[in-house]
């Protein structure tokens, strides 16, 4: 067991990948869970069906740099800012966290979320290792104290 | 900085789970903030129940930690949970999934969830569990649950850091019990036998009875508990049958005896740390990697190769 204070462990860029609404399909959540981790980040996932609170709460309780959400169904719109809702609602908010979006999105729509709090959203064709980059690049702006 | 600091801790012992959880990354980070605060809190913790959960992938550490929570709430205890999950070795990266069987936990208030990388340590558990536990403790937890890596027989070092280990088995290794080591059987205070709704229950019991009658004489007799955790059957036993583990640790004085013996291996670990640290600056990585060369190209071995680094008795 080395001493944590000696081994002088730098700070890990921690991932929440989520799932949030009511399709099932999480391969695409799954595929940036893997990517983030073999970019070196931890990655916690909390699987399927996940509701705004559920999400906000594992992202307090894990003090996430980054929450990572994907949505397949269209429901993006509806969903994605209620999520940042309920995250604001516990102290975490753009300034501090990274939101990130991904699914079938318009240019519209992203247009839209990043209106509410969305750094980037990233389409079906992104790939991973952008979104690693992405967020590589963007953490260390972030106002942890 | 102190008064930051200040006014984080009276938010965190106010409950405040945001304060808690930026204090539980310090921590484990090995951040001076981290230290700081940990000085700060150690006083107040040593109050919780540790309970430790170990078993190999897939036996239902998660769901059992899920279902042993929910016991807990109903008896009016607060809970806190460590889960550990093992990072690669060639990434340092993780995929944490503990919290995927602990979704309906979310709302409750009283359950702080915590998911912990291993971050290269290997004895299940990552280097700063105790310490993330210390502040679990200190924030006023009644019961913090461990959830080690399960990745297999080593897993010994939940033993100095839990009060009561609890191994999770399954029916269907049966025929492995066999793999079932002395080592991890010494170690666990109450074995549970998870999946109780599959084939081969009363076998596993069974083995596991002629397993425990071969290990050394203990003043305590682990006790056997079959559950569903999915069906939430059993669990209530498996509570109790850790109860009366704490029950008996302070009857026997235990209690205090193991507090002793955590207190000295986390000290001894740390200072260990503290002193390859030293060692490295003072002397350097320049000179370590001229031993290392010296002793792969065989102009020397690696006990003189150590013995010239930190110098000879
Ligand atoms: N049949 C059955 N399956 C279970 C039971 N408990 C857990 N499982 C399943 O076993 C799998 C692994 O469970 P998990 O808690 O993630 O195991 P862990 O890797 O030890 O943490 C999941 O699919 C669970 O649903 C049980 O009592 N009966
Ligand atoms: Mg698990």
């Amino acid at each position: 067991m080395p001493d944590t204070d000696a081994a002088a462990v730098a700070e890990k860029i921690r991932v929440l990948v989520a799932k949030p609404g009511l399709d099932g399909h999480d391969r695409g959540a799954k595929i940036v869970a893997r990517a983030l981790r073999d970019a070196g980040m931890e990655v916690i996932y909390t699987g399927i069906r996940q509701t705004p609170d559920m999400i906000a709460e594992a992202a307090l309780q894990e003090d996430v740099h980054v929450i990572a959400l994907s949505v397949l169904s269209g429901a993006h719109l509806e969903l994605f800012p209620r999520i940042v809702d309920a995250c604001r609602e516990r102290g975490i908010t753009p300034q501090n966290t990274l939101f990130l979006g991904g699914g079938i999105i318009p240019p519209d729509d992203a247009a839209m979320l990043q209106g509410v709090g969305f750094s980037a959203v990233f389409g079906p064709g992104a790939h991973t290792g952008d979104i690693a980059a992405y967020v590589r690049e963007h953490v260390p702006a972030l106002d942890r104290s | 900085m102190s008064g930051r600091l200040d006014e984080l801790q009276a938010r965190l012992l106010d409950g405040d789970r945001r304060a808690l959880s930026r204090v539980l990354s310090w921590v484990e980070n090995g951040d001076a903030r981290g230290r700081e605060m940990l000085r700060r809190l150690y006083p107040r913790s040593g109050r919780a129940r540790i309970i430790g959960l170990t078993g190999s992938p897939g036996a239902g550490k998660s769901t059992v930690t899920n279902e042993f929570a929910k016991v807990c709430r109903a008896r009016g205890l607060s809970v806190g949970i460590v889960a550990v999950d093992p990072s690669s070795p060639y990434t340092q990266g993780a995929i944490l999934g503990d919290r995927v069987r602990m979704a309906e936990l979310h709302a409750d208030r009283g359950v702080f969830i915590r998911s912990l990388a291993s971050r290269g340590a290997l004895g299940g558990l990552s280097a700063a569990t105790q310490d993330v536990v210390h502040v679990l403790d200190a924030y006023g937890k009644d019961v913090v649950l461990i959830e080690t890596v399960g990745a297999g027989q080593d897993e010994v070092e939940i033993a100095s850091t839990a009060q009561t280990t609890v191994l999770v088995n399954t029916p269907n290794m049966g025929d492995d019990v066999q793999t079932l080591k002395a080592g991890i059987m010494e170690i666990a205070d109450v074995l549970a036998v998870n999946k109780a709704d599959l084939p081969g229950v009363d076998r596993m019991v069974s083995a596991l009875k002629a397993l425990l009658s071969l290990a050394p004489d203990r003043d305590w007799q682990p006790p056997i508990t079959p559950l569903v955790a999915t069906k939430s059957e059993g669990v209530e036993q498996l509570v109790d049958a850790c109860e009366a583990h704490h029950a008996h640790l302070v009857e026997t004085g235990r209690l205090a005896d193991a507090e002793s013996a955590r207190a000295r291996q986390q000290i001894v670990a740390l200072a260990r740390g503290r002193v390859l640290a030293n060692l490295l600056n003072e002397i350097g990585e320049e000179r370590l990697s001229q031993l290392s060369t010296a002793v792969a190209s065989r102009s020397t071995d690696p006990h003189s190769a150590a013995e010239a680094w930190v110098g000879g008795e």
